[in-house]
C-alpha cells in the first residue's frame, strides 16, 4: 500500500495576453479562469494511479487562498480522496517557504499515522518557474528526489521513475521509498472527472491548516512585460487564392527545397 | 578577485551551446570565471573554455560521477565553488536541477532562467516567468548568488583575450544520501523524436483548427514539401490527435526555426512561449484578430483545410515547372 501526497498550485489560465496588477507585482487575474499547470495535472493522474494500484490513498495539497479549494475539488473529482489547504498568500511565499509548509503537513500527517511513500509535485510552476520546491522539500524530509519524471511505477519498497535525458533519450532512476518526485507532462494522459466523481468530491472535508513561521519571500521586485509591439502583420490574402503569394514568400525566404 | 563558477555541460563537440552562452553572459559581471566539468570532457574542452575566458577548470571525476546523480553533482559544485560569490549554470533541466540542490544546501535563494543583470551591486537580475512571456526582476542578496542563465539570453562569444586555464582536479566528498537518486540505466531516444523538431529550419505548426486526428494529411504533406517538421499545440496532444513529442510550447519543445507556419493556432501564451523566437512567422487562421495573426509577420485569413492544399499544389506545380 502506498499513500501519495500530490501538491498543486492554482494559477491563472492565461489566454493570449497578460495584464499586470497596478503595482506591477502580479498578474491581474480578475477576468481570468484558473487552473493548474499541465505538469501538475499529470502528477495528480500518477498519484491516483499509484494509489489505486497499491490500495493506498491519494491526498492533494495546495498552498494558497481559499479560492484554491476549486483546484482541490477538481483533483478530488478525479480520484484523490483527501485534500489539504495550506491557507496563505502564495505571492509572499518563495520556493523555500512553500517547501517548508509542505514538509510541515507531511510531518503532521505522519505523526497522525499516515506516511506518504511518495510526494509528487510539478517539475516547475507555470507562473513563477522556480524549479525548486520539490528539491527543497526532499532535503527537509531527508528523502531522495528525482525531477522531470514522466512515468513511474512503485515496486515494493522502491519506485522506478523515467524521464528525459539531455541527449533526447530516457533516464531511468530506481529510488527507495519514501521519495519525492517532480513530474513533467508527456508520459501519461490525465483523466477527465466523472459525474459521480464530482458528486463525491463535494462531500470531502478539506483539511485547512495555517503554516507556522514567517515566509522569507521570493525576492520579487516587480514583473515586467515586453513592450507591446504594434501589429506588423502583412496579410497575404484570404482563402486558397493566397497560395501563390504564400509560395512567393516561401521562395523569398529560401525554404523551398 | 572574486570568482563566478559555471557548471559546464558538455556534448561530443565540447561545451554545449547554452553553456557557452552562460560563460559569455557571466563574463559581463567582471569576475574571474571558473568552470566545473563533471566526468570525462571531450578532447579540446579545456582550450575551448580558455577561449571563453575561463581561468580555472575544476574537474570532478570518479565512481560517484559515472552515472548522473543531481545531489552528487551539487556536492561537486560546492567543492569547486571555494570563495566564488556567484554560482551559475545554463537553465537546462540539469542546470536548474543541480543549482536548486546547491541553493538548498547553501541555504540561499536561487533565480532560474535569468536573462539580464539589472545591477551588479547589490545584485539584481531579471528572469523569465510565465513561460517567458514576462520577466521578473529579483534581488539576490545572499553571500553567494545562485542563478541559471536562460537559453538565448545572449549569443555565445569567445573572450577578447583567451586564457590558459589551470586544471584543478577536485576531491569531492559524496555521501551515500547523495547517490540515492541516481540514473540506473538509460535508453536511446527514438530516431524520429523531437530532435528533428528542435533543429528544423521550417516547422509547420498545427492547432485546434486541424479539426481532428484525420486533419493532418495536408499539413504533413506541406511539412514534407518544405523538408520541415510538424509541431502541434497543447490542445492537439491533450485531445490525443498527435503524440506529445510533437508538442511545441511552454511544456513541450521550444523551437526557433527560420520559418514557423502556424496553422489554426490561436496563439495562447502556452504555445507562444515555445515558438516566439522563430525568425519568420506565417499564420493561417480563420480569425484575423487571433493573437497568433496579430503577432505574426505574415498571415493568410481562411480555413487551413482550403489554404494548405492550395499551397501544396502550388509548390508541386512550381517544382515540376
Amino acid at each position: 500500500m502506498s499513500d501519495v501526497l500530490v501538491c498543486i498550485k492554482r494559477v491563472p489560465d492565461l489566454g493570449g495576453e497578460i495584464t499586470l496588477t497596478p503595482d506591477g507585482l502580479g498578474v491581474d487575474d480578475s477576468a481570468l479562469g484558473h487552473t493548474v499547470s499541465p505538469h501538475e495535472e499529470c502528477a495528480v493522474e500518477l498519484a491516483i494511479q499509484v494509489a489505486k494500484d497499491t490500495d493506498g490513498q491519494a491526498t492533494v495539497l495546495t498552498l494558497g487562498s481559499s479560492d484554491a479549494v476549486e483546484q482541490l475539488r477538481h483533483a478530488l473529482a478525479l480520484g484523490c480522496t483527501g485534500a489539504v489547504l495550506v491557507e496563505a498568500d502564495a505571492s509572499g511565499y518563495g520556493p523555500a517557504d512553500v517547501a517548508a509548509a509542505i514538509a510541515e503537513v507531511v510531518r503532521a500527517h505522519e505523526a497522525a499515522g499516515t506516511t506518504y511513500d511518495l510526494v509528487l509535485l510539478g517539475n516547475d510552476a507555470s507562473d513563477t518557474g522556480d524549479f525548486q520546491v520539490g528539491i527543497r522539500l526532499s532535503y527537509l524530509l531527508d528523502r531522495p528526489v528525482v525531477t522531470g519524471v514522466s512515468t513511474l511505477s512503485v515496486d515494493g519498497d522502491s519506485v522506478v521513475a523515467r524521464g528525459g535525458a539531455p541527449d533526447g533519450g530516457t533516464e531511468i532512476f530506481e529510488v527507495p521509498l519514501p521519495a519525492v518526485l517532480t513530474v513533467m507532462e508527456g508520459g501519461i494522459e490525465p483523466r477527465y472527472p466523472s459525474i459521480p466523481g464530482r458528486m463525491k468530491a463535494k462531500k470531502v472535508q478539506v483539511e485547512e491548516v495555517a503554516p507556522s513561521g514567517t515566509p522569507v519571500g521570493a525576492g520579487r521586485v516587480r514583473l515586467k512585460l515586453p513592450p507591446v509591439q504594434p501589429s506588423q502583420v502583412e496579410v497575404l490574402g484570404e482563402g486558397p487564392e493566397a497560395a501563390g503569394a504564400v509560395v512567393d514568400l516561401l521562395e523569398k525566404l529560401g525554404v523551398v527545397r | 578577485m572574486s570568482a563566478v563558477l559555471v557548471l559546464v555541460e558538455t556534448d561530443a563537440g565540447g561545451a554545449t551551446e547554452v553553456s557557452r552562452e552562460t560563460l559569455t553572459f557571466v563574463r559581463g559581471l567582471g569576475h574571474d570565471v571558473h568552470a566545473l566539468v563533471v566526468g570525462d570532457g571531450p578532447a579540446g574542452l579545456v582550450d575551448q573554455l580558455g577561449a571563453y575566458g575561463v581561468t580555472t577548470v575544476h574537474h570532478a571525476d570518479g565512481d560517484a560521477f559515472t552515472a548522473y546523480a543531481a545531489a552528487a553533482w551539487a556536492a561537486a559544485v560546492l567543492a569547486a565553488a571555494g570563495d566564488a560569490t556567484v554560482v551559475t549554470a545554463a537553465g537546462t533541466p540539469r542546470g536548474n536541477e543541480v543549482l536548486a540542490h546547491v541553493a538548498c544546501r547553501l541555504g540561499v535563494t536561487m533565480a532560474a532562467n535569468v536573462v539580464e543583470v539589472e545591477s551588479v551591486s547589490p545584485l539584481a537580475v531579471s528572469r523569465q516567468v510565465l513561460g517567458g512571456s514576462a520577466l521578473e526582476e529579483m534581488r539576490l542578496e545572499d553571500p553567494v548568488a545562485v542563478f541559471s542563465v536562460a537559453g538565448h539570453a545572449c549569443d555565445p562569444a569567445e573572450a577578447e583575450s583567451h586564457a590558459t586555464p589551470v586544471v584543478h582536479p577536485l576531491d569531492v566528498s559524496v555521501s551515500e544520501a547523495d547517490l540515492r537518486a541516481r540514473v540506473v540505466r538509460t535508453e536511446p531516444g527514438e530516431p524520429d523524436e523531437s530532435g528533428g523538431l528542435k533543429s528544423a529550419r521550417v516547422v509547420v505548426g498545427a492547432g485546434r483548427g486541424a479539426g481532428g486526428p484525420e486533419g493532418f494529411a495536408d499539413l504533413l504533406e506541406l511539412t514534407e514539401l518544405l523538408g520541415g517538421s510538424l509541431g502541434v499545440s497543447r490542445v492537439v496532444t491533450s485531445l490525443g490527435w498527435r503524440p506529445h513529442h510533437e508538442q511545441v510550447g511552454q511544456t513541450g519543445s521550444r523551437v526557433s526555426p527560420d520559418l514557423y507556419v502556424a496553422c489554426g493556432i490561436s496563439g495562447a501564451i502556452q504555445h507562444w512561449a515555445g515558438m516566439s523566437s522563430s525568425k519568420t512567422i506565417l499564420a493561417i487562421n480563420t480569425d484575423p484578430d487571433a493573437p497568433m495573426v496579430t503577432k505574426a509577420h505574415y498571415a493568410v485569413i481562411g480555413d487551413l483545410h482550403e489554404i494548405v492544399p492550395a499551397v501544396n499544389e502550388e509548390l508541386r506545380r512550381r517544382s515540376a515547372g
